[in-house]
């Protein structure tokens, strides 16, 4: 008893200062990650409030609690906050509705989880189904831009008069809103006789050919006039100095655009299903949603567009992470 | 005497900038025979860069005439007939340093098994040989310099070309460099030309030293040394060679003082 004092502490001392590395080294990372999340959801929670206020309540009274003030035509004239104020006990209603204007997030939690995992992935209802389809028009699309993106600014690197000529297109291009020029494409294709997934990889090429053609004109151009004079020293043909210099170097740079490019190419893919009134696809999952006031599977869309463009985000990381390293580039 | 390796007659070369013209080198004249050891030194603006550039036809002269090996520099070099340093070593990261050794070998068109025993025997040279597999930046600066002096030995120049190449490292590095330097010039017999702005640097490496001056580009003097080829550290405190720094200091001040 008489040294228990003594070796409780020390061993106390010696768990804690465990915990706390172990705390710090979660805190520098997850800590602060998970702090972030847990706000953005309690406010999404706290939103779903007022935005579902009036339909809560009139499901609340056909469920025959009672409400005030009675009817609906009384609580249109009233604010959403007063209306909450007035009915404090019936608000939880507002995070369990059947069809909600602002699903609550484990509503939409559901509807994914379902959406991938409750399905049958060849049913209508699966995302993954859906998501496959935008994906293979997204990965032709990102494809062609990045082969695109890269001929054109091999061409730029070497010919002044292609820089002149193609740069100004390139950039009006991205000007153009692409909901405007989505539809003229799928419809001049169609009259030539292309349709099913090249249309929607080609408007999925046009966006994700310019981050690749200005990141990699930028990579070949990355070598200083000293590396260049050093292979003007050795008589190297252009094509030595692109291949041994310019290419390399530019590593770097093209998969900074890739990830920009990847993300672009699923943007739009989506948006090349939503004028043609696409069957499949996560673009015609959120238009069908919008149809019939499915708010849930829009959403539930839309976070599997989110989890599908950050998959492809860190894959080409990945390989970044792994090719670079691989040259002795890696940090 | 044999026929001069670099013949310069009369050079001179102006650029042209956006807020006039700048008179680079104006009526260079200067022999270099085979196996000599000459430094340039001056102020910055003197031309000493601007005529080592033009000897590795990196910029063309707008006068006079300019011979290597009896060349012109254009078809000097397509004859390969120098190796340039840089003032950075300027390795690739992606390469190992037995790969950028490896790299003039390559645009050669040098056969791979002969590629491996030219890049074995120029880490050799510079006393690199256990790093050949190491990437650039686990070296350092002076031995990453020391590669690219091995990049230039690699295809077997007969002249090496030197623009300030240890003008960015600490003085400690660079007496050993210099040490390592004037006994690889002593093995291989190359022709060097090294730019550089340190006078003992000059004085201890040179057999000929050419002292240039700005405004416009021009030679002031040119000292034929009288040291001993064989030069320990320490010459650099005899009488001998206080006297050749005295005179590359009085050129040098005699060039700013015509201003």
């Amino acid at each position: 008893m008489s040294d228990a004092p003594l070796s409780a502490p020390s061993g106390g001392i010696g768990r804690s200062a465990r915990v706390a590395a172990v705390a710090r080294g979660m805190g520098h990372r997850a800590g602060p990650v998970v702090a972030v999340v847990a706000v953005l959801v309690a406010i999404w929670y706290a939103a779903c409030l007022p935005m579902n206020v009036g339909n809560t309540l009139l499901q609340a009274e056909r469920a025959g609690a009672v409400v005030t003030p009675e009817g609906p035509a009384a609580r249109r004239q009233m604010g959403s906050v007063a209306l909450m104020a007035a009915n404090p006990s019936l608000l939880p209603g507002a995070w369990s509705l059947e069809r909600p204007r602002l699903p609550a997030p484990h509503q939409v939690a559901v509807a994914l989880w379902d959406g991938v995992a409750g399905q049958s992935v060849t049913s209508a209802r699966s995302l993954v189904y859906h998501a496959w389809v935008t994906l293979s028009a997204t990965l032709l699309g990102f494809a062609i831009g990045t082969g695109l993106g890269i001929l054109l600014a091999v061409g730029i690197v070497h010919s002044r008069v292609m820089e002149m000529s193609v740069m100004p297109w390139a950039i009006v291009s991205q000007t153009v809103p692409i909901i405007a020029i989505a539809p003229m494409i799928i419809v001049v294709l169609y009259s030539v006789g292309v349709q099913g997934i090249v249309p929607k990889a080609v408007i999925s090429a046009y966006l994700s050919f310019f981050p690749v053609v200005v990141g990699m004109v930028t990579g070949f151009r990355s070598p200083d006039a000293m590396q260049l004079d050093l292979l003007r020293t050795y008589a190297a043909t252009r094509a030595q100095i692109f291949g041994k210099l310019r290419l390399p170097a530019s590593l770097p740079y093209l998969f900074a655009s890739l990830k920009i490019g990847v993300a672009a190419s699923l943007v739009g893919a989506i948006v090349a299903e939503l004028p043609t009134g696409a069957q499949a696809g996560l673009g015609a999952r959120l238009l069908a949603g919008s149809y019939y006031g499915q708010n849930i599977q829009i959403w539930a869309a839309l976070f599997a567009a989110a989890l599908l463009a950050a998959g492809l985000v860190g894959l080409i990381g990945l390989v970044e992470r792994g090719l670079l390293a691989r040259m002795g580039m890696g940090q | 005497m044999s026929a001069p390796v670099v013949r310069a007659e009369g050079l001179d070369l102006t650029f042209a900038t956006g807020d006039g013209s700048v008179h680079a080198l104006s009526d260079v004249s200067l022999d270099i025979g085979r196996g000599e050891f000459v430094s340039f030194i001056g102020p910055s603006g003197c031309g000493k860069t601007t005529f080592l550039r033009c000897v590795a036809g990196l910029e063309t002269p707008t006068g006079g005439t300019l011979e290597v090996n009896g060349m012109s520099p254009d078809a000097a070099r397509q004859a390969r007939a120098y190796g340039y340093v840089f003032q950075a070593a300027g390795l690739y990261p992606w390469r190992t340093i037995a790969g950028n050794v490896a790299l003039p070998l390559e645009i050669m068109g040098f056969a791979k098994a002969d590629r491996r025993q030219r890049v074995e025997e120029a880490l050799a040279l510079v006393d690199l040989g256990g790093f050949a597999g190491k990437f650039p930046w686990q070296l350092s600066g002076g031995m990453q310099q020391r590669a690219s002096i091995a990049r230039a030995l690699a295809f077997d120049a007969d002249i090496l070309l030197m623009d300030e190449p240890f003008g960015a490292l600490d003085e400690i590095v660079r007496d050993r460099l210099n040490e390592e330097l004037l006994a690889l010039w002593a093995r291989t017999g190359k022709t060097m030309l090294f730019v550089t702005h340190s006078i003992p640097e000059a004085v201890y490496l040179s057999t000929k030293i050419v002292v240039m001056s700005p405004r416009p580009g021009r030679i002031s003097d040119v000292i034929e040394s009288p040291l001993p080829a064989e030069r320990p550290l320490d010459i650099r405190d005899s009488a001998e060679f206080i006297a050749v720094a005295h005179r590359v200091r009085e050129g040098l001040r005699a060039g700013m003082e015509a201003l």
